[in-house]
């Protein structure tokens, strides 16, 4: 007889936290979710499942969407829908094939509403170069749901030339980041009017996988690990791989891309920028000799040119990522905690 | 941008890491007190106690609101929200706050109408509108927020909003100060001063300071090279034998304060007798309450709160962590029962707090450096 699966997971109740991608969803997911689902093909956590099948490599992953407001600057819930999925196949090494797409709808949404957002989900998959093949529509009562609700799941074929896991990253590893961060988690924020305040900012959502075909042609042999930092940010995904990896991640604070408007907001709001939620990035984690190849790949790719080396791996601090500024100050860039923006994806 | 970056220029941050190493006497030992919670957290945030030599010590002073409100204040809050009708909102600092039954959030999360808000006047928006509902302020601060709460009251008054109440828990900053200035077990060398508070009350309430116990006082932004500058100056006090205070700030800072925020809190609030810091115990005249020309929009004379009291958990020893005594990673709940994502006391939740400003950015930096040493 096997061991009965052991459940970690001792929270009473579950809070906006356990879904905002930090360490309540960590526990969530590690203690409760994992040990009850884990078989043999349950790997590592990452963005996506592999599946060997038939001799090549299959990648299949999920992820749900209850973004409000459901349009913003930059985007609205249908681009977020197909971008997230087919980058969390991107960055995991796969070319999506397929996605499907679930709707939960909240009875009195006006059809123009859903048509729009049906349109942005074909328009997307369009951009990205996937197609969406089948789907399920569910409707609850007025006030049972906020409107609209996405999930869609996504299969891909993942690059024979790419092998990444957090445990083949090497102290010396190059961190590479594609482009500015929070763009994302603070247009959300400024789109709900709730704070007076205004900046002229976009999400940043859109499909990542030019730039990481890209980075695979440049430099695969090297290529040790990628991630898109959603919810949580850059801070809790690089705090997963130190975990994941035991290594430390020493970041330069003063390299970091934020761009102006995003930066105001946090220093106003008191939020982290490496906290911030992005649709349209990704971190990648590449071998010291072939840093600058991957870094020229990225930069070749229209929507690249702000790619930028944010840190390396290093033997210590073991499993934490390390902020230093060059006057010599260094802080603990911690995982997220609580749910400063709830619903932002 | 501007006004940031300035202030934390690499080169400069350097030069006067310099000039403070230079100075500081190699024999000497210096503790130096920050009184405000965004100095604490700025400190760790920018990592400054690693430019700074090892006989300078920072102790992290009682300015954090969330974390010297005793929790009864927070039950007797919450305890509203069981009624129907009361839609409890706060800052967000508040909203993780233990309470003995959890939370705001946690209350949210049960179903209670909870609503984070950012300025008392979106409370007052939010009872024009929902009229069938009465909206109750959980007002924290010090004299930094306590204005922008008074004009709430006058405009709510002005717009004859009835279903609008506020619950007072406005410290005044002065007593805290006076209160670990007495403390017995309280060695100190001067005071990084509050800025933000000293916006509206000035720089002259901070006088006995230097007067009555002859410790420096510089005011201070919250910027590295504020920070750093700041401590300079009182360096530069001691090294001369002066002990006076001095405004860093003075880009913000008025000397006199701003006599209209002060005209504003005295119309709307008076002193309590008394009123209860967590960690400090009751200090006399150290808190607002609001005058009875206001009773209407006073949460504590409209309801009949339960006035709970709690105490903290015997093993936090959060009142030694507020008055510098303890180290936040030498209380024995450090870290372990107590972190971020489940504080017990309170120093842990907001991000001013000693604590969780020390777990954030510091704690697992010293483990690796014990593991490498």
């Amino acid at each position: 007889m096997s061991e009965p699966p052991l459940v970690r997971f001792r929270d009473p109740q579950i809070e906006m936290s356990h879904g905002a991608g930090g360490k309540a969803s960590r526990r969530l997911v590690e203690g409760l979710l994992a040990p009850l689902f884990g078989g043999p093909l349950l790997g590592p956590l990452g963005d996506a499942a592999h599946l060997d099948h038939d001799g090549s490599r299959l990648a299949f992953t999920t992820d749900s969407f209850v973004v409000s407001p459901l349009r913003f600057p930059g985007g609205s819930i249908g681009d977020l829908a197909v971008n997230g999925t087919v980058n969390d196949l991107a960055v995991s090494g796969a070319k999506p094939l397929a996605l499907v797409v679930s709707f939960i709808l909240e009875a009195g949404l006006p059809a123009a509403v859903l048509e729009a957002e049906v349109r942005a989900l074909a328009d997307a998959a369009q951009r990205a170069g996937v197609q969406i093949v089948g789907g399920d529509t569910k409707v609850v009562e007025h006030g049972k749901a906020d409107q609209i609700y996405i999930t869609t799941a996504g299969i891909g074929r993942v690059d024979p030339r790419v092998r990444i896991t957090p445990q083949s990253v090497q102290p010396g590893d190059q961190i590479l980041l594609s482009g500015p961060i929070g763009d994302h988690g603070i247009t959300i924020l400024l789109a709900r009017g709730e704070i007076d305040l205004e900046a002229d900012i976009r999400s940043d959502t859109r499909s990542v996988l030019p730039l990481v075909e890209s980075l695979i042609e440049a430099a695969a042999s090297g290529l040790r690990w990628m991630r898109d930092p959603t919810r949580g940010g850059v801070a809790t995904a690089l705090n997963e791989l130190a975990r994941d990896c035991g290594h430390g991640i020493v970041l330069w604070e003063e390299a970091l891309p934020v761009r102006e408007p995003v930066r105001g907001a946090c220093e106003l709001l008191g939020l982290d920028p490496l906290h911030i939620a992005n649709e349209g990035q990704f971190l990648a984690v590449v071998a010291p000799e072939l840093a600058d190849a991957a870094l020229a790949a990225l930069r070749a790719v229209p929507g690249g040119e702000e790619a930028i080396v944010i840190g390396e791996v290093r033997e210590q601090p073991a499993r934490t990522v390390l902020g230093t500024a060059s006057y010599g100050g260094t802080r603990v860039v911690d995982m997220l905690v609580g749910d400063p923006l709830p619903r932002i994806c | 941008m501007k006004y940031v970056d300035e202030f934390r220029d690499p080169h400069l941050i350097r030069q006067v890491a310099d000039e403070i190493r230079r100075l500081a006497n190699p024999d000497r030992h210096y503790r130096i007190m920050e009184v405000c919670g965004g100095h604490t957290h700025a400190i760790y945030r920018f990592g400054l106690a690693d430019v700074l030599p090892s006989n300078i010590e920072l102790i992290h002073g009682p300015g954090c609101p969330v974390c010297v409100l005793p929790m009864g204040r927070t039950d007797d809050g919450l305890s509203l929200t069981a009624r129907g009708g009361v839609i409890f909102t706060a800052f967000g600092d508040v909203m993780r706050v233990p309470g003995t039954h959890g939370s705001p959030l946690e209350h949210k999360a049960r179903g209670a109408e909870i609503r984070m808000v950012y300025s008392p006047l979106d409370a007052l928006n939010l009872a024009g509108a929902n009229p069938e509902k009465h909206v109750m302020l959980f007002a924290i601060g010090f004299e930094t927020t306590a204005p922008s709460t008074a004009l709430t009251i006058l405009q709510a008054k002005a717009q004859k909003v009835t279903n609008f109440s506020v619950m007072s828990n406005h410290v005044t900053i002065i007593p805290g100060i006076k209160a670990i200035l007495e403390s017995p077990d309280m060695r100190l060398d001067g005071f990084v001063g509050p800025g933000h508070v000293s916006t509206v009350i000035g720089c002259r309430p901070y006088e006995f300071i230097a007067r009555d116990y002859g410790k420096p006082v510089v005011v201070s932004g919250f910027e590295p090279l504020d920070i750093l500058q700041s401590i300079l100056m009182i360096l530069r006090q001691l090294e001369a034998g002066r002990a006076e205070v001095e405004n860093q700030y003075a880009r913000v800072v008025p000397w006199e304060g701003n006599l209209a925020a002060l005209k504003v809190l005295a119309e709307v609030f008076e002193l309590r007798p008394y009123f209860e810091w967590r960690g400090l115990g009751f200090i006399s005249q150290s808190a607002l309450k609001i005058r009875d020309a206001y009773a209407e929009w006073d949460t504590e004379k409209r309801f009949s709160l339960p006035g709970i009291r709690v105490t903290d958990p015997k093993a936090a020893q959060c009142g030694e962590v507020l008055k510098g005594v303890l180290k936040p990673h030498q209380c024995k709940l450090f870290g372990k029962e107590c972190t971020p994502e489940s504080p017990v006391g309170a120093l842990m939740v907001s991000s001013e707090g000693a604590c969780a400003a020390y777990h954030n950015y510091v704690h697992r930096k010293t483990e690796a450096a014990a593991a490498v040493a």
